[in-house]
């Protein structure tokens, strides 16, 4: 039995380690050169709560239970979590009436702890919001995380229990005999298939018409964002949502795992020939300060040290579209997974594993005796305490050299990210929080950029930031 | 645990200057710098006129560093390079370190701050556009070809006309790089005249003045920049937008003191952003003084020095127990000061302000309030002005207010 899951973002990586619990070959496909840098890469970063799907909706089947099965994932898997609650703020009549619907709504989905605060409440636990807040939704069971962690944690586990991944790789074809899948066929090779598992995000659309398959069809959403600095502060604590509209949950203020603070995003519709237009707009920041100043008046744009934009794949019926084909055999949809795709993954591989694969389409799998359901991730010595580093330095020094000031990553742990898969200046990025912070890796690029040619034996020349063409060195100054 | 005199953090042109200055008093000075050898952003600026105050006569950064460099090996000072320092705990009086040696407390009577600045980057501009590979800050750009010997493209836009961009325009087109142009969004240019003239006129580089990057473009690799005209708010004029095809874009937009390290206790000023001190170097924590580029950005590296020099003494004077910071008085803003330094006078030293205006002024004269009135000519913001008084001639009972008004 041979199953090819297509696409390493979060929902591929998780079903391919969620396989990676039976005895059956279970191969990743991925057409970007790291894990996680499609659509799990931009987004806000949010383990939802769950009040905002709709009672009914496939969303709503899944994000309160994904968001449950957070805890357990994150300790198996070693990747940050931290429910640190969300509040939906409210500054009209209208708005207040809203935040009801929700609570009602959130109650269906069976989130729990949902409360409606006054303004008092509201301003005591987030003092930075604007003074004319008039109520909030709290939802203590919303958290934060690093989504590509999520996905790269979840691939060095299933790596670790016998998954074969294919980076830098694009899906061209799929061969359907009889019909029924047959192969996988990319750019480089062919790779027979039982099952194929379609999880290629923006592009499973494609995917899907390849193999003859049902499929919605997939609209790029742009949202665009603006990180600012660790040292702006404790501007708020939570996840701060404005009230939501039927098009968007809208443009939020919320901290990052690792101290800093996000702005967005926006929510711009764009056509379907757009899906790599990743590119911010004068207008889409304009926006996400005009609006997240309203409800957080202090933010201090000084502290800007970056700014991206994010797809999220959208479809006419703003719903997962998660089912097998009916028209080809072994083909499953894992599609349109717009939000909160990213709170609902762990469930929905489950699901696509459990109830899709051996429940539909009836295959037999066997549970492996030996899955080893934990991953340990890259020791972060600056976050341990001073002995416990100062022991891991007597036994190697590269542990006390730091390489990024900004954010004390050692060259250990770069070494370490180095041997765990990344080849590029992004996979040490998204790995380790080197060239992450305030300077953006003014001081360190050009170290870390030695240290990845080092440890991968070729030219820094050939150090690329993270696509073929984006090399960052062309020639010698002196032969 | 190690006990010294005196801790100097950073050994670029100011904590050599500082640790050494230290040392001449007697102190027991422990030098320590994150980078793997001493000298600092000095080691990649090849290009000369660096020392004409100080040595009076024109120095690359190299040989300007290797001077101190040597005074240090001479003057027995313990000089630690690879060591990063952790945490400064204030209480304690105590300074966490962390080298691949392991990790280590020293306990100093007196800290010398010397952690110069970092480049803005790129994100912080807020521009928008795609975020492909070819986007560097000058100092980058400075360390791949003059250190690294690597280049870093073909054809390259710059953006800022602040020295560094200045000088890389010039390095970039002397390696065989085509420049493009310099964008500059104020009407005049950010970096020296001098510099203007030797590193653009000079290569026939245009100086694009009022104007600013409003997008980036490329997938993978830069492929295109667009820029165009501000109005008087720097906001982008539209219908004035011009394409450059470029693989490189080089920044020099800004240096930001780096503070980070105390900012929870130690004040900052809020127009540099960097510690404030006193002309002593003595910052807002009396056993912890400041000097070079973390107190304010520089023009020259030669003023660094005079300052480290002058932060050096002080912190062992400090604690020889001779009454630093015991009677100082504030030196306050008043009008066209963009940047003043210091914030306080302390009698015990000279006082010697640097200055930059807020906006140009063609004919006016700078005033210390009771203290002095001299004329000034030519001045814009991104020259700085050095006026030295004598510590005789100011009453120190006296705020000291400083204007700069157009004649």
């Amino acid at each position: 039995m041979k199953i090819v899951v297509i696409g390493a973002g979060i929902v591929g990586s998780l079903i391919a380690r969620e396989l990676a619990k039976y005895d059956v070959e279970v191969i990743l496909i991925e057409k970007e050169m790291d894990v996680g840098w499609g659509v799990t890469k931009a987004n806000s970063a949010i383990v939802h709560a769950g009040y905002d799907d709709p009672p009914g909706s496939v969303r709503a089947q899944f994000c309160a239970m994904g968001n449950k099965m957070y805890t357990e994932l994150s300790e198996e898997l070693d990747f940050e979590l931290k429910r640190i609650g969300s509040l939906v703020v409210a500054f009209d009549d209208e708005e207040i009436r809203v935040l009801e619907e929700l609570l009602k709504q959130g109650e269906k989905n069976g989130v729990p702890n949902l409360e409606i605060l006054d303004r008092d409440e509201t301003l005591d636990k987030e003092p930075g919001l604007s003074p004319s807040v008039r109520a909030s939704l709290w939802a203590p069971t919303a958290g934060i995380t690093e989504p590509w962690m999520v996905a790269i944690a979840a691939v060095e586990n299933a790596l670790d229990n016998g998954l074969k991944l294919h980076l830098d790789e694009k899906v061209i074809d799929i061969v359907v005999e009889k019909s029924m899948v047959k192969k996988v066929v990319t750019e480089r090779g062919e790779y027979e298939a039982d099952v194929i598992v379609n999880c290629a995000g923006l592009f499973a659309d494609e995917i899907a018409k390849m193999a003859g398959a049902e499929y919605t069809p997939i609209y790029p959403r742009k949202g665009e964002y603006i990180l600012l600095d660790k040292n702006v502060g404790n501007l708020v604590k939570r996840i701060i949502f404005p009230t939501p509209t039927d098009i968007s949950k809208g443009i939020l203020v919320l901290p990052t795992v690792d101290g800093g603070i996000l702005l967005g995003p926006t929510a711009m519709d764009l056509s379907r020939d757009r899906k790599r237009d990743l590119a911010t707009t004068r207008e889409g920041l304009k926006e996400v300060m005009e609006k997240t100043k309203k409800m957080v008046p202090n933010i201090d744009l000084s502290y800007a040290v970056k700014t991206f934009a994010g797809l999220r794949p959208e479809s006419p019926q703003k719903d997962f579209f998660i089912k097998a084909s009916e028209k080809v055999w072994g083909f499953v949809n894992v599609m349109a997974m717009r939000s909160p795709g990213l709170t609902a993954a762990p469930a929905i591989a489950k699901y696509v594993v459990e109830k899709i694969i051996q429940g539909d389409l009836k295959i037999n799998l066997q549970k492996k005796e030996d899955f080893n359901p934990y991953r340990k991730g890259i020791i972060r010595f600056a976050e341990l305490p001073l002995d416990e580093w100062d022991e891991w330095i007597k036994k190697d020094p590269l542990a006390g050299k730091i390489v990024c000031y900004c954010n004390r990553v050692t060259e250990r742990e770069i070494v370490e990210a180095i041997k765990r898969g990344a080849r590029t200046l992004d996979g040490i990025k998204f790995r380790t929080r080197a060239m992450f912070g305030r300077c953006q890796g003014g001081f360190c690029m050009t170290r870390i950029l030695k240290i990845l040619a080092r440890e991968l034996g070729v030219d820094e020349s050939e150090i690329l930031l993270k696509s073929r063409k984006s090399w960052l060195i062309d020639g010698r100054v002196r032969e | 645990m190690k006990n010294v005199d005196v801790l100097v953090i950073g050994a670029g042109a100011a904590g050599m200057a500082a640790a050494l200055a230290a040392a001449e008093q007697g102190a027991k000075v422990l030098l320590v710098e994150r980078e793997d050898r001493t000298g600092g952003i000095l080691n990649q600026c090849i290009h000369n006129g660096f020392g004409l105050h100080y040595f009076k006569k024109e120095l690359t950064g190299p040989e300007y560093a290797e001077i101190f460099r040597e005074k240090l090996e001479r003057s027995g000072i313990d000089t630690c390079v690879e060591k990063f320092v952790l945490e400064v705990d204030v209480k304690k009086r105590e300074v966490i370190v962390v080298s691949k040696k392991g990790i280590e407390k020293i306990h100093p009577r007196s800290l010398i701050l010397a952690t110069g600045a970092r480049e803005r980057p790129f994100g912080s501009l807020l521009i928008p556009g795609d975020r492909p590979s070819g986007i560097y800050t000058a100092g980058v750009v400075q360390r791949l070809i003059n250190i690294e010997n690597r280049l870093p493209g073909k054809r390259a836009l710059i953006l800022g006309s602040g020295d560094i961009g200045l000088i890389m325009a010039r390095r970039l087109t002397l390696e065989g790089m085509e420049v493009v142009g310099v964008v500059e969004r104020l009407p005049y240019p950010g970096g020296l005249l001098r510099n203007v003239i030797q590193c653009l006129e000079d290569f026939d580089i245009p100086l694009l003045l009022s104007s600013t990057v409003v997008e980036v473009k490329g997938k993978e690799r830069l492929e295109e920049v667009v820029i165009a005209s501000v109005d008087e708010k720097y906001n982008p004029i539209p219908g004035t937008e011009r394409t450059f095809k470029v693989d490189t874009l080089v920044l020099s937009v800004g240096l930001i003191p780096q503070v980070e390290l105390v900012s929870d206790f130690v004040e900052i000023d809020r127009l540099s952003k960097g510690f404030t001190v006193s002309n002593t170097g003595q910052t807002s924590i009396p056993w912890i003084f400041a000097a070079g580029n973390s107190t304010v950005i520089y023009d020259l590296v030669d003023y660094v020095t005079y300052e480290g020099e002058i932060a050096g003494r002080s912190a062992v004077r400090y604690i020889d127990g001779k009454d630093v910071g015991k009677a100082k008085v504030s030196v306050e803003v008043r009008e066209n000061i963009g940047i003043l330094f210091p914030k306080w006078f302390d009698p015990l030293e000279d006082l010697t302000m640097y200055i930059r205006v807020k906006r140009p002024v063609e004919k006016g004269i700078l005033i210390v309030e009771g203290v002095l009135e001299r004329k000034v000519e030519n001045l814009v913001p991104s020259e700085m002005i050095r006026i030295k008084i004598p510590r005789n001639r100011i009453n120190a009972s006296e705020r000291l207010k400083v204007s700069i008004k157009e004649e």
